[in-house]
């Protein structure tokens, strides 16, 4: 992967010079509590806008083209779409009851969506805005993730304690593989052969190696520490891996650090201090910042992902939850 | 966990996934042993019909959807008895292979059961807070869910000395169950170094509570029986007949919190809480029940959820296999406290954070930050293996 990167660096520079000066994508951030999105600029870090986004927001994604931004909100039991650049809500998408995080598939189309409430993930359409599916999962389903390849999307259910392996061709579940105590987030590394799953109980993120067949096997627990944070702190929850996949970054909730594992050896190798309460992270598309979402202390943190250093943090609103950044 | 541990628990998921049609029938029953008490000081205490089979009901859906991914189903008896009926109900379990019983009961009828039960029956303690069921009384087939009256009161003056709130005035009623409940305060005073500047008691006349009006002779009565008192900065209330406590915050001499009985109490669970995702608990059971969830509600579907984790990770569904696997290094459990609820393997207690709740707000949660212990900061809540005289779990 390294060497398309590095190759795509000056195409990249080429079109931003013929586009205009600053190369800079918004950031999405949903605001639990406070009902709203803040949207931010990647290049000064300045919040550029706060808007209304209906009652409890929480997992927000975007179009691949960048033009919408879906947010799940929770309380209204619907998905919100609103123009990514005007801010204005374009319709709602059926959802299930209690959306709460979702995934979109590569394509931008369909939707896969965690309902907490009702043990549910429910595919929808986003282009007729219809359901294509209900697909009966375990107790609170949360985490989704999907696989490169778009064949199979994971769900992770909170009280059940499994990752649940649904194929995107007939919606059913083909697997499913019990991790810790409260598995919060599924991500596959951008390769397809390894799933992260965290869970923010049990303290753990299970590394889960897929096969070319798509069959999975759990083959380690990364477990985290650090001197003077009682254990019981250190609840692993967003989870992020570098396109080559030798970085994994997780958010570690009330110990207020993201940890950085060395995505070879497993190792965890070191612990960026954060904001409060940190949960979910999301890459800008180059890869060059992390940003961090922290409930507690309302802002989001930048990390510096090649230096590993947070760099400055961004006051948001009312318990900031989840996070995308607009696509180049 | 060690790496070989995972595997082996990695192993073992994928060994039972790959056999999914091998059926595991768990059948339990919630045995609730009613006895007749006088009607709560607040109408909003009333006790519902359903209580605690209220949370069976969630457990068994939250194990069943767990299950159909294993090919396990979860079915739980619920019976509300006398104490007379009691024997006789337990017996009727036992006689249809039903060995898993959480049991809502005071000491004397736990201890009746248990022992009429013998060593091929697990019981889970979903109410009795004695401290001496984890003591001298404890038996090798009973897992204590409820918490102790001593882990309640550790968690509230752990809480006062943080504060630094030190200075301690002890109102404990007349009945046997305050003064025990008077001896947990006590020695969690000693425990932590707090003061304990005054003790009175206040004597239970089977007076008109709730009577018309009944707020006049509160409000002229009782900041006289608090009069006088030595300077203190709480009132702890040791009310476990629930006959003056809640009256106590607004009608003391001294402007003064409380604590225990009344004000500020120790709960395992309250229909306010949000964190941890508890929000969606609470939306599970209210739409299932259409009620907000008592302590004994969440207490019987902790002890239900006890069992369906031990037998998700061991696919066993015998009691002995069960109680091991609980008691093991390996058992954890999440229980929207923020960490993994564990048990104690010298007295089968649950070690569990307690919530301080004023009645609305969830006001804070012990233990509290800066209390350290060498296992884990829940010990320092409630007896600690060297204090414990329970020799049962040997």
């Amino acid at each position: 992967m390294r060497p398309v990167q590095i190759a795509a660096v000056p195409i990249a520079a080429a079109l931003i010079a013929l586009a205009g000066p600053v190369h800079a994508n918004k950031v999405f951030v949903s605001n639990e509590k406070g009902n709203t999105v803040t949207v931010i600029d990647s290049d000064t870090w300045e919040v550029l806008e706060e808007f209304p986004a209906g009652n409890r927001p929480r997992g927000i994604t975007i179009s691949p083209d960048g033009a919408k931004v879906y947010v799940a909100a929770s309380d209204d039991d619907t998905v919100r779409v609103f123009d990514a650049d005007t801010y204005q809500e374009l319709y709602t998408l059926p959802s299930g009851p209690d959306p709460e995080l979702f995934v979109l598939n590569h394509g931008g189309n369909p939707l896969y969506i965690a309902n907490e409430d009702d043990n549910l993930v429910t595919v929808t359409d986003t282009e007729s805005h219809t359901i294509l599916a209900e697909v009966p999962v375990g107790v609170e389903p949360e985490g989704m993730g999907i696989s490169p390849d778009g064949k199979w999307v994971v769900n992770t259910s909170e009280t059940t304690n499994m990752a649940h392996f649904i194929s995107t061709e007939d919606y059913q579940i083909k697997y499913n593989i019990l991790v810790d105590q409260r598995p919060r987030y599924a991500q596959f590394t951008d390769d397809g052969t390894r799933l992260y799953v965290s869970s923010e109980i049990g303290g753990t993120v299970s590394v889960i190696d897929i096969a070319a067949d798509g069959t999975p096997t759990l083959v380690d627990k990364i477990a985290f520490e650090v001197p003077g944070v009682l254990p019981e702190w250190l609840q692993p929850v967003g989870v992020k891996v570098t396109a080559d996949g030798s970085r994994v970054f997780v958010a570690l909730g009330p110990a207020n650090r993201v940890a950085v594992i060395d995505g070879e050896t497993l190792e965890v190798v070191d612990y960026i201090i954060t904001g409060q309460r940190v949960w979910q992270l999301a890459f800008t598309p180059d890869q060059k910042y992390l940003i961090t979402t922290n409930g507690n202390s309302n802002d989001v943190t930048v990390i510096d992902v090649a230096a590993e250093k947070a760099i400055r943090s961004v006051q948001v609103g009312q318990q900031p939850w989840g996070v995308v950044v607009a696509p180049d | 966990m060690t790496r070989i541990a995972a595997l082996l628990l990695g192993a073992i998921a994928v060994l039972w996934l790959s056999a999914p049609a091998r059926a595991l029938e768990v059948r339990a029953a919630v045995l609730r042993v009613d006895t007749p008490t006088l009607a709560p000081i607040s109408r909003l205490d009333a006790v519902p019909d359903d209580l605690g089979f209220a949370g069976a009901a969630l457990a068994d859906q939250d194990n069943g959807t767990t299950g159909q991914f294993l090919g396990q189903t979860y079915e739980t008896r619920t019976l509300a008895v006398t104490p007379e009926e009691a024997e006789g109900a337990l017996d009727g379990l036992l006689a249809e292979g039903i060995g898993l019983i959480v049991v809502l009961a005071g000491q004397e009828d736990l201890l009746r059961l248990a022992d009429r039960a013998g060593a091929d029956a697990l019981i889970l303690n979903a109410r009795a807070r004695d401290a001496a069921l984890r003591d001298a009384d404890c038996r090798a087939n009973v897992l204590h869910v409820a918490p102790s009256a001593p882990m309640l009161a550790d968690a509230i003056v752990q809480f006062a000395a943080w504060k630094k709130w030190s200075r301690a005035l002890l109102v404990q009623g007349s009945n046997p169950p305050d003064r025990a409940l008077g001896d947990a305060y006590r020695r969690a005073i000693a425990k932590f170094g707090l003061k304990l500047v005054e003790e009175r008691e206040f004597e239970d006349t089977g007076g008109s509570r709730r009577t018309d009006t009944g707020h006049v002779l509160v409000q002229r009565q009782l900041p006289i029986f608090m009069q006088g008192a030595r300077d203190h900065d709480i009132v702890l209330a040791a009310d476990a007949s629930d006959v003056f406590a809640p009256y106590l915050p607004y009608h003391l001499w001294d402007p003064r919190p409380v604590m225990g009985s009344g004000g500020l109490r120790p709960v395992t669970f309250h229909p306010a809480l949000e964190a941890w995702g508890a929000t969606q608990f609470q939306r599970r059971f209210e739409e299932l029940t259409g009620r907000y969830i008592r302590e004994e509600d969440y207490q019987v579907w902790l002890a239900l959820r006890v069992i369906g984790e031990s037998v998700v990770r061991t696919g066993a569904a015998d009691p002995a296999a069960l109680r091991d696997y609980a008691l093991s290094d390996a058992f954890e459990l999440a229980a929207f406290k923020g960490q993994p609820v564990t048990f104690r393997d010298w007295n089968g207690q649950l070690r569990q954070p307690i919530l301080l709740y004023d009645g609305r707000i969830n006001v804070s949660v012990s233990p509290q930050e800066g209390f350290l212990h060498q296992v884990s900061p829940l010990d320092t809540l409630g007896l600690d293996r060297p204090e414990s005289s329970c020799d049962q779990f040997n």
